[in-house]
């Protein structure tokens, strides 16, 4: 059997689509700014940062490495009211996102910073610069670049698991896509333009996070 | 009205993973399957081979699984085919699978040293031999680890079916929070079955890691 696609309805809903597009890639911006900083200091404390604070720093990344992130969204948005703390859905979606993105960068970049060589730190130190100074000077950067194409497709890898905060009614590209089939009953067309949308959005921000790399890291040595 | 206690809770729960844990093995051994399948493509001399193989993965990776979900729900009923949940999910999930362990594999083929097919090759193996002898015992060792590190992705891919009506743990959640009204505890809960279907697999992926790799270094 032969199937019409039928699209007469683009020139109707193309605003909510575009709305959808713009919250998926707020939540991605935000998202990843404040994710990559949690993950930056989860790196710090579990390997150079002070012993007490490693423990639960670990139980923070292996908990979230180890569930679902639509079961941390529902926890956050559904379960965290009943301890007075509320929040409107878009917060609810970039906080997920946040502590998400937190757990995974934090173990990528502890990597990076792992495979530092010893002689970077007794350098730092020899140049009077204190244990804090050596990460944020002489480490981090270069610890960074190491491991930027792996933190890049985590990046991609949050933006496109984001389509899930359309369950909480976070008004993002699956929303659109949701509230289109529900109006027009077009579900294969709505889903498939929005599939596109996506794919076209991850080989755009793989090439965003290129770029980003190319002006923190200069013409720096490999090592 | 009805009162229930943190047992019903669980067990509720409790029977709900036994769905997660079905669907995560399915699409484990279907998507290594059909991974399999596409490595050869993948690695193979065919050029068109590898370009379909490339795209597949640029598709089923660049793309999310939820969308997935949504077409394969949607899209073969257009075909007329009245497709349940299940089948539905069993089938993204088993495409999605297939198109993260290609990738991983390919990696762990193409880190066996250069020398090694020369060296086979210098014998007078053929690409078969070289590859059933030389390449793959080596390159199996390598992809150990992160394949058992994978199926951890998979358990959590599993949640999403919940979203195209497939009752496994995360649909079960939702049905047990609506009627209990207490999503704080049972949303806790369902997240404490997951971790501990997850974490062992995290926990023996680095093991597996750690031992595979030191036996490598004593070669």
């Amino acid at each position: 059997m032969t199937y019409r696609f039928d699209y007469s309805w683009i020139a109707e809903y193309w605003p909510v689509i575009l709305k959808g597009l713009v919250t998926t890639v707020e939540l991605t911006l935000i998202g990843t700014l404040f994710g990559v900083a949690l993950g930056i200091a989860c790196a710090w404390t579990r390997s150079l940062g002070p012993r007490w604070l490693r423990p639960p720093v670990v139980a923070y990344i292996e908990l979230i490495r180890n569930t679902p992130f639509l079961i941390q969204l529902f926890f956050i948005f559904f379960g965290l009211p009943s301890l007075g703390v509320q929040m409107t859905e878009f917060q609810a979606a970039v906080l997920a996102m946040v502590i998400n993105l937190g757990a995974y960068s934090g173990e990528i970049i502890r990597a990076g910073i792992e495979a530092t060589p010893r002689g970077q730190f007794e350098a730092g130190a020899s140049l009077a610069m204190t244990r804090f100074e050596t990460f944020r000077h002489v480490v981090l950067i270069p610890a960074l670049q190491r491991i930027w194409p792996a933190l890049s497709s985590q990046i991609v890898i949050v933006m496109l698991g984001s389509a899930v905060v359309s369950q909480i009614a976070a008004e993002d590209i699956t929303f659109a896509a949701n509230f289109i089939q529900s109006r027009t009953f077009r579900a294969f067309e709505s889903y498939f333009l929005t599939t596109g949308l996506y794919l076209l959005l991850a080989l755009a921000l793989r090439q965003a996070l290129r770029g980003v790399g190319m002006l923190l890291f200069p013409r720096r040595a490999a090592r | 009205m009805m009162t229930f206690t943190l047992w019903d809770i669980l067990r509720n729960l409790l029977l709900a993973a036994r769905w997660t844990v079905v669907l995560s093995l399915v699409s484990f051994i279907g998507g290594g399957l059909l991974g399999m399948a596409l490595l050869y493509l993948r690695i193979g001399k065919a050029q068109a081979g590898r370009m379909f193989v490339q795209g597949y993965v640029e598709l089923f990776q660049g793309t999310p699984l939820l969308m997935q979900l949504f077409l394969a729900f949607f899209g073969l009923g257009l075909f007329g085919i009245d497709v349940p949940a299940w089948l539905a999910a069993g089938l993204a999930l088993i495409l999605w699978t297939a198109a993260f362990l290609v990738e991983i594999w390919r990696g762990c083929v193409e880190s066996v040293a250069r020398g090694q097919w020369e060296a086979s090759a210098s014998l007078g193996m053929g690409y078969v031999q070289q590859m059933r002898y030389v390449i793959l015992p080596q390159a199996v060792r390598v992809a150990v680890p992160p394949t058992v590190g994978f199926s951890v992705q998979v358990v959590k891919g599993t949640a999403l079916t919940s979203i195209i009506g497939f009752v496994e743990l995360s649909k079960a959640g939702t049905v047990v929070t609506n009627a209990t009204f207490e999503p704080f505890t049972v949303y806790g809960l369902v997240a404490l079955i997951y971790f501990a279907l997850c974490w062992p697999l995290s926990k023996s992926s680095q093991i597996l890691e750690r031992k595979l790799n030191v036996a490598h270094r004593n070669h």
